[in-house]
């Protein structure tokens, strides 16, 4: 695992696999450090969202930050009252899970002030190949653009999460290297880590830089 | 092209912009609001109109205005938000206007919830609004059926020039799937009924749904039935799996049919005969199936996301010949595998759940 910063924000498309990089980011930093927190930001959709996975959260005894009406049958783009904790408590780890583009991302800007202040923060775009509004570089660096001006913070990092759901195979991430290297050089970050589901791990990891793997939120 | 990694309503809003729809009117609400998110990035970039309504009721009569300039239109929304496009629809029909109309539904009735159901059967298969009508209705089960549906949807909306409507729910909405986006569309049919200005060179035409003279509007309702038995007969559409040798037959369209398919496997590993029939069109809906199936099973099972809604026409095309039991959740729950495997299983013995 790289070198992390006190709070960890994961951005980008509509779907880009967010919420499971973040989860499984914050379970890696949990078997290292005893306090951490996931931060469920998400205002643009009440399907598929961090809380879902309250329980696995709290059997590893990692904070979740999500608004009470998260999940549950009330449609409200509420943000959670105990979200300034993310800035307040420097002893915690934050890990924070923000909605889709730049609407989603809109909520940062509460946050923004205080986090450049700390200046102790990581913000990694996340991109997928094969997600139809993000299939190009030029896709990738107008998502960045939108969301980084809806959010009043620049990323420091790309995370190449580029995957077919259940019908990823090894080539398929391969493919996608020159995509995600291409979003590297274009926005000058780095690339900070490819992430795959965990059982393509052993075909890719001596071809792969900075894998990461990823076990599944929710399987249907 | 490769395959791309698709929510359903966004695999619903490429395939409409891939079958030649520039216009798409709509009032977002969960679950189905990807549909105009997605529309409202793509459309600017390719000549299109997005707008976003002031309401559900004003945007299925911006779908009736565009109808009626003869191109392809179309709007969404989920459950409460059809129920107010219900006058819309009813005058779409009896203007003869095609229009496409996307319903992910959610849990009712009201407001209800904003989980997956199936609860909009009888509302979409019988019309849906007031009077003497039909809409097509298209009940996708993958992510790649919502796009292939979408394109059918658009075909068959001008071919007869009515409504067709995709029923899916909050779970195919949602859920990603990888989707080949290689769809192929027909050359769209000449429309010489459509406003699109006489240029002083034949007589106006006229898109109208009122008809006070009770003679004409009788044989215009005459005429429209008369359109419906072709639809009947020519555009019934549904899967069978592992049905040959069956003496049990689950009914199931959707993620009901996702399902089921699943329960189905595990009970054949059991050793019983089961198998599935779902429909793909709800209306039409396909009789010839359940009472071919009527012969040679035992039981029927409808799965449903209602209290029991789509039993009724499983009844009708069967029959009655053989019992039809109820294996169902509501609310925005989800049968699960078990539940209906455990079904199955009491339907074997002959017993009933």
């Amino acid at each position: 695992m790289m070198k992390h910063k006190r709070v960890t924000l994961f951005c980008g498309h509509y779907g880009s696999g967010k919420t499971n990089i973040a989860l499984n980011y914050a379970y890696a930093l949990r078997s290292r450090y005893p306090k951490v927190a996931v931060a469920d930001l998400d205002i643009v959709n009440p399907y598929f969202r961090a809380k879902d996975s309250m329980a696995e959260l709290a059997d590893r005894d990692i904070r979740l930050i999500c608004s009470a009406y998260a999940g549950g049958n009330l449609d409200i783009p509420a943000l959670p009252q105990d979200m300034y904790a993310i800035t307040d408590d420097r002893d915690m780890l934050s890990v924070v899970d923000v909605g889709g583009d730049d609407r989603g991302a809109l909520v940062l800007g509460r946050l923004a002030p205080a986090l450049r202040d700390e200046n102790d923060y990581d913000m990694w775009l996340v991109i997928n190949r094969y997600r139809p509004l993000t299939r190009t570089v030029a896709d990738c660096l107008e998502v960045k653009a939108e969301i980084e001006a809806a959010g009043g913070m620049p990323f420091t990092g790309v995370i190449n999460n580029s995957n077919l759901g259940r019908e990823t195979e090894p080539g398929h991430v391969l493919d996608s290297m020159a995509y995600a290297e291409a979003v590297a050089a274009k926005t000058g970050l780095p690339l900070v880590m490819t992430s795959v589901k965990a059982d393509l791990v052993p075909a890719l990891a001596n071809q792969i830089e900075n894998l990461f793997a990823l076990s599944l939120q929710k399987t249907y | 092209m490769d395959k791309v990694l698709m929510k359903g309503n966004e695999a619903i809003a490429e395939a409409a912009i891939i079958a030649g729809c520039r216009h798409y009117f709509g009032y977002p609400i969960t679950p189905q609001t990807e549909i105009a998110a997605y529309m409202a990035k793509r459309m600017p970039k390719i000549g299109g109109t997005f707008l976003q309504a002031e309401s559900e009721i004003a945007a299925i009569n911006m779908v009736y205005g565009v109808a009626s300039a003869g191109l392809r239109v179309m709007t969404s929304s989920s459950s409460p938000g059809i129920s107010l496009k219900g006058e819309g629809l009813s005058y779409l029909a009896g203007a003869d206007l095609p229009s496409f109309v996307v319903n992910v539904q959610r849990g009712g009735p009201g407001l209800g919830g904003i989980q997956p159901s199936q609860s909009d059967y009888f509302q979409s298969t019988r019309g849906g609004g007031h009077g003497d009508y039909h809409m097509i209705v298209l009940a996708p089960y993958s992510v790649q059926e919502m796009a292939e549906l979408t394109v059918k949807g658009f075909e068959l909306a001008d071919k007869y020039r009515m409504t067709a409507m995709i029923l899916a729910d909050g779970t195919m909405g949602q859920m990603m799937e990888p989707v080949s986006l290689d769809l192929q569309v027909a050359e769209p049919p000449q429309k010489p009924w459509a406003t699109t200005g006489t240029n002083l060179s034949r007589k106006h035409n006229i898109i109208n749904s009122l008809s006070l003279v009770p003679e004409e509007l009788e044989k215009l309702n005459v005429a429209r039935y008369e359109r419906y038995k072709i639809i009947e007969r020519d555009e019934v559409r549904y899967e069978e799996y592992r049905m040959e040798d069956a003496d049990v037959a689950i009914a199931a369209f959707g993620i009901a049919a996702r399902v089921s398919k699943n329960a189905v496997d595990e009970a054949r590993k059991m050793g019983i005969k089961v198998g599935l029939i779902r429909p793909i069109t709800l209306w039409p809906f396909p009789k010839a199936p359940f009472a071919k199936a009527a012969e040679h099973v035992k039981q029927f099972i409808s799965v449903e996301l209602s209290m029991g809604q789509m039993i009724e026409d499983v009844k009708l095309a069967s029959e009655c010949k053989v019992p039809v039991t109820l294996c169902n959740r509501v609310g925005g729950m989800i049968p699960t595998p078990k539940q209906v495997l455990e079904a199955i299983v009491a339907a074997d013995k002959g017993g009933k759940l």
